[in-house]
Parts: structure tokens; sequence; C-alpha cells
């Protein structure tokens, strides 16, 4: 790509198309439309250690389509950051394709690839001020010098930062520095912009301005990102899509809402929010759902979606918010109740959080609303009824699967 | 109040000990040199203070040759000692891996033999009819009169291969601490590898290389031992000449004042130098 030919100022807003192709928040994850801003194809990466080969990333497909807010979402060490070192180049995949625009990287070295990537310790060039730093990929493509001096304005005024251009970055505070990072790489104007982690040395309260600044730029843009958290809050929040990876594999690509309110794993459900498992036996199966065999006046009833037979186990979960508690003897009228005794109670300010154990034996923890209303807090030891509607038990794929067929079929229907 | 005034007091009680060092070993040394470098008289019938700055002019133009040469050699031997270090150290730095301290041990081995010792051994080696020139004249591969020993080469040489350690270790301080993510960052923003040591390594690597410079090049100007172990008779260097005036000639205070007007050349040489670079880079290496 030409550097003269880069979109400036409104030009730039105008590309980004507001919402995403991938933006829609209901439904099945939707294919990104068109071509793919970066595809990777069924790939794999392995460290080569004293104790023999790990596996980092284990045949990994995904597309991510032009102008999302992608999220690879994980604990440390599920192979995220590996991805993502490989989009940019710093790694080469031992096995599979990653194409940028159609075009196969691999084997092209970083400074060649028109991707950028925000480091989580943001590397500033120390000896270099602001100005310096942001204008540091301009000049190695040789732009001309009023060119440059415009766009870093330009980058610079997006970020907030103007006004700032003669300070060294150990000047700067934690925030700036991170907005320094982020300029740097947004004045090139790349076609997908990295980021690994970008807001982990940030204290909260500046943590969730920047996610909503992040985002605000992201729209104003309109650059592919792609964006490396451990933290689910923060994938929720900003993306358009995300995956949630487990030891190098995807366990599931979806919309935030997907992936919080429908988790097809155990992994996916547990790493994602608060989340309560149950299982059971079927006892009967009518019209698409199952009816779980659990004690006498309990009923838990769970969607269904692949056929089921009386008597197999299953797993489901259910979100703490979604519960309703109720003391007393009788039980609510609802399509799934299960009777427990409140072993804890923890006051969170704006809501309640009470831990419940089940007839069964399973402990579940229920958030309710501080709407100030009498009766909200029960105190340990009270026996409760606890209730949901069916649509919000989530039926769990089998652990045998959960790794390795589901999400298969998950990042299939993406391509 | 006593807290008060103990309170005003505490700085200068903090600085008392380093306080303290600085006159007994550097202020009333220098003093008694300068004072002993205006006597006149001799060692037997003693020396006494009589303002003599006449020897400061008298032995100026006896030997500025030799000052000057031993500027010339410690010029060249710095510069050389950047040339060889500055890649050793990035290598080691780079791409010593796991083995980095058994390099740096290597590097310092040599340490564990006396500074003259090994210069000797290079005498030995590099003699006239020696086991390396010798051979080689025998073989018919070097002319007859060829030699090193007692040329300029050899007291440079010499010079380098002794304070060649003081070079490469700051060199390697500095890129060793060095953020490797700024190498990435520097390839993400699409620079070459030529362009990444230009526009990153080199400038933060800049402050090693000024420590390097000062540990070398105030000890290779000042020294004796290579030009009298190695060198010849052309090669004598200022320290030969003040330790001639000292050891053998015993005439004190013509030795201080050589030895005054060298350490002052020096020190404001190294003042300027500090101030142009500004003290903080020189000292970043060490507080990173």
């Amino acid at each position: 790509m030409s550097v003269t030919q880069m979109p400036q100022g409104t030009a730039v807003v105008d590309t980004g198309s507001g919402l995403p192709a991938g933006a829609a928040d209901t439904g099945g994850a939707p294919a990104p439309a068109g071509l793919a801003a970066i595809e990777l194809v069924g790939v794999s990466k392995s460290f080569s250690s004293r104790d023999g080969n790990v596996q980092a990333v284990e045949r990994i497909d995904l597309a991510i389509g032009q102008g999302e807010f992608f999220s690879l979402l994980g604990p440390s060490g599920c192979g995220k950051t590996t991805t993502l070192r490989m989009i940019a180049g710093f790694e080469e995949p031992t096995q599979g394709r990653i194409l940028l625009y159609g075009e196969d990287m691999v084997g092209v070295p970083p400074n060649r690839r028109d991707v950028n990537l925000v480091f989580q310790s943001y590397a500033l060039f120390p000896h270099l001020n602001v100005f310096e730093n942001v204008a540091f990929g301009l000049r190695r493509r040789k732009v001309p010098h009023d060119a440059v001096r415009r766009r870093v304005g330009e980058v610079l005024e997006l970020v907030q930062l103007e006004g700032r251009e003669r300070r060294r970055p150990k000047e700067l505070s934690g925030g700036q520095q991170q907005r320094v990072a982020l300029a740097r790489a947004l004045v090139n104007n790349p076609r997908a912009l990295l980021l690994d982690e970008p807001l982990g040395a940030l204290d909260l309260k500046l943590r969730q301005a920047m996610q909503i600044e992040l985002k605000r730029i992201q729209r104003e843009v309109g650059i592919t990102f792609v964006y490396v958290t451990h933290d689910q809050g923060e994938a929720l929040t900003m993306s358009d899509r995300l995956v949630v990876m487990n030891e190098g594999r995807i366990e599931q690509l979806g919309s935030p809402r997907e992936v919080y309110e429908q988790p097809r794993t155990r992994f996916v459900a547990g790493f994602i929010g608060t989340s309560n498992l149950l299982s059971g036996r079927v006892a009967r199966v009518v019209g698409g759902s199952a009816l779980l065999d659990l004690g006498p006046g309990e009923r838990v009833v769970v969607p269904l979606r692949g056929g089921a037979v009386p008597g197999q186990h299953l797993d489901l979960t259910v979100r703490p918010e979604k519960i309703d508690m109720t003391g007393g003897p009788e039980p609510p009228e609802a399509e799934c109740r299960i009777r427990g005794r409140v072993t804890d109670v923890v006051y969170l300010g704006s809501s309640t959080q009470h831990v419940v154990v089940t007839s069964t034996g399973a402990s579940m923890v229920v958030f309710s609303q501080n709407r100030g209303t009498s009766g909200e807090a029960s105190a340990p030891t009270h026996d409760v009824w606890l209730s949901w509607r069916a649509e919000h038990s989530y039926l769990l794929a089998e652990q045998e699967q959960a790794g390795d067929e589901e999400p298969r079929e998950e990042t299939g229907g993406t391509q | 109040m006593t807290l008060r005034m103990r309170a005003r007091l505490a700085p200068y009680l903090l600085i008392l000990p380093g306080g303290l060092w600085l006159a007994i070993f550097f202020v009333i040394p220098i003093i008694a040199l300068l004072a002993l470098s205006l006597d006149t008289g001799n060692l037997i019938n003693g020396f006494r203070e009589t303002f003599h700055v006449a020897t400061y002019v008298n032995q100026l133009s006896q030997y500025h040759t030799q000052f000057i040469r031993s500027f010339v050699y410690g010029t060249i031997a710095t510069a050389a000692m950047i040339a060889i270090g500055y890649p050793v150290a990035y290598w080691i730095a780079f791409h010593g891996g796991t083995r980095k301290s058994a390099y740096l041990f290597l590097l310092i081995l040599p340490f564990f033999v006396t500074f003259v010792l090994r210069t000797v051994s290079w005498q030995f080696l590099l003699a006239d009819q020696g086991i390396v020139l010798g051979t080689l004249k025998n073989w018919g591969l070097l002319p007859q009169g060829f030699r090193v020993l007692s040329t300029n080469f050899a007291v440079i040489a010499g010079l380098t291969y002794n304070f060649l350690p003081y070079m490469v270790l700051p060199i390697y301080v500095a890129l060793e601490r060095m953020d490797k993510g700024l190498l990435e960052a520097a390839s993400d923003l699409y620079a070459n590898r030529r362009e990444v040591f230009r526009r990153v390594v080199l400038p933060l690597s800049i402050p090693g290389v000024f420590a390097g410079i000062l540990l070398t090049f105030v000890p290779a100007v000042s020294d004796y031992v290579n030009a009298e172990i190695l060198g010849g008779v052309n090669q004598v260097m200022i320290g030969n000449i003040i330790e001639n005036q000292y050891l053998v000639n015993n005439n004190y205070p013509q030795a201080a004042a050589l030895s005054f007007v060298l350490m002052a050349a020096l020190l404001i040489g190294v003042f300027i130098y500090a101030r142009a670079l500004g003290t903080e880079d020189i000292l970043s290496v060490s507080s990173g």
C-alpha cells in the first residue's frame, strides 16, 4: 500500500461502516461479509523447549471481518498472545496459513506486514519524544515531512494528547503512555490493529475509561481491531465478536451476548462471568426440552440442541442473575425450581450475592439487586427456593466433545 | 529546638563519610602534589617550597611530544576498543542465549593474570625471533627485518588488549537491559534490521559506549606499562617519563608537575565531555 494514498481525516471516518459485519448481537455468529481482513486457516504453533515440544496453538480456524472489533479471550497460556504475534509476524506458525486480505503472510517479516501491534508494555522508544515515537512508522515509510507533521497532529488529537509532542515517554502517566502507544500504531493507518492486553497495566478507573475511549477510536477510524485480553469484562464490553480460547484451542466463537448467555462448554461457562453448573439424569424428553430427574417437588427443564434419551446424564448452566430466590416452604410457580439452603451472604453494593447449597449438593450463586424492598437478603441457614425460566437453563456440550467437535463446528460456520 | 537543629545538621552529617573520604584520598594528595611540584632541591639535600613555576614551563617544553603521543595513543586505542568491543558486547547480549555469563567470564578471564605479566607474555609471543615471527621468518613468509615490537602498533594494540573488557562490560550492560520489545516495536513499525539498529539499538546503547570511553581512555592515556614492555625509544608515553623522573632521576618536583598537568588535562577533558553529553546519560547506564 502506498503511503500517499492513506485516507486522511474524514476519509478515515467514512471507511468505518459504523456497525461492522459481525456486529449483530443475536443469532448465530455471523460470517463477516466479503473478504475477511484476517483469516487463520489451520494454524498451529509449537515451541520446542528443554522438556519437549509445547503446543501453544492447535489448529485454529478464524475469520475476522473488516472493521470488526474482535477479541481473543482466555486465561494466560491459552495461546491468545501467540496467535496475535503470529498475525504480527513475530512468530511463524508451525502449520497453517495466515491471510491478510486474502494474501498469505507466512514468511513475511513484521516490517513488511501492514498490521501494527500495540504492545502490552507499550514499548515506547525512551530516547524519542512523543512526536518522534508516533512518527516512527511514517518516517520508515519515507512519508514527506509535511504529511508526517499533519498525520501525527491528527492522531495525537484523536487520542487527546495535543500539546505533549515534546515530552519524553517517561514524563507521561501510564494512561498517556498507553495513548502514545495507540497513536504510534494508528498513525500508520494499518489494515488491522493488533492490541496485546493494552490496558493491563492501568488501574481500574482508567481502564474502564480507556475501554470506552478505545471503542470510540475504533468506530472513528474504522480499522479492524484484534484485541487480546484475559479480562472477560473487557472483552464483553468492547467486542463485536470474540473467541474464547483454552489450551491453544478455540472453545467458542460468537458475539459477547452469545458467549455469555449461551456458553457451549463447561470451560466457557466457568471462565466468563460466574456460572452455576448443574447436572442430572434425563427423566423425560418433551418437545425439544429435557426434564431432569431431581428431588421431590423440584424440576429443571433444559432446551436441547440435539436429541436426548431418558437416563442420559446432562450438564447445564444458569447465570446467577437469572435466578429468583424465594423463602417459605411453598414451591414457586416456575419452569425450573430447586430447593436449597443459604450458606453465605455477600453484600456487593448494588447487589447481594447468596451462596446456596441445593438438595443435590450443588453449590449455586444467586445475585439479587438491592432495590431497597424488604426481604431481599436471606440470612445463612434459611431454606429457600431457587427458580428460573427454562430458556435460561443452558445445556453444556459433553466434556469429550467440548474441546473438539463442538467448537470446530462453530468456527467452521464463520468461514 | 534541639530537634530542629538536628534536622538541619542531618544532611551535613550524612555527607560527612563521603566528604572525608574525598578529602583524605583526593583533595589532600592533590594539594600535596601541587605543593611538591613547586619545590626545588634534590633528594640528598631535601626539597624546599620555592613556588618555582618555571618547572612547569620547562617540563612541558621538554616533554610535549610524549604528552601528545599519549593522547594520540589513547584516542586510537579507545576507538579500536569501541570497534572491537561493541560487536562483542552486542553478540553476547543478543545472541548469547543461556551462556551469556559464560561468555562474560571468558571475557574477564585474562584478568586473573596480572596486567604486567599479560603484557610480558605478548612481548614474548611477538619477539622479533620469537615463536610467531621467528617461525614465519624461517618459513620465508616474512622478511627478516620485520618486527612488531617497538612499533606504534604494538603499544596501541597492547593498550587495546589490556583495557578492552572495560569497554565491553558497560556496552553489554546497556544492550542487555534494553527492553527487547523495543526491537519488535521498531520492526513492527516498518524498520528493517539496519534501521532497527541505527534508530533504536545504537542510540539506546550510547550511554554504555560513553561509560566505556571514560573507563578506558583515562587509564590508557596515563599508562606506561605497554610502552615500557612493547614499545621502543620512539613509543615513550608521558607515563614513562613520570615514572622515570620519580624512580630513576628522583626529581620529584618535575615528576609532580608532569603528573599534575596530565591529571588536570584528563579531568578537564572528562568534565567537558560529561557536560556535553549530560551526566544523566552517563549515569543512566548504572541507574537505569
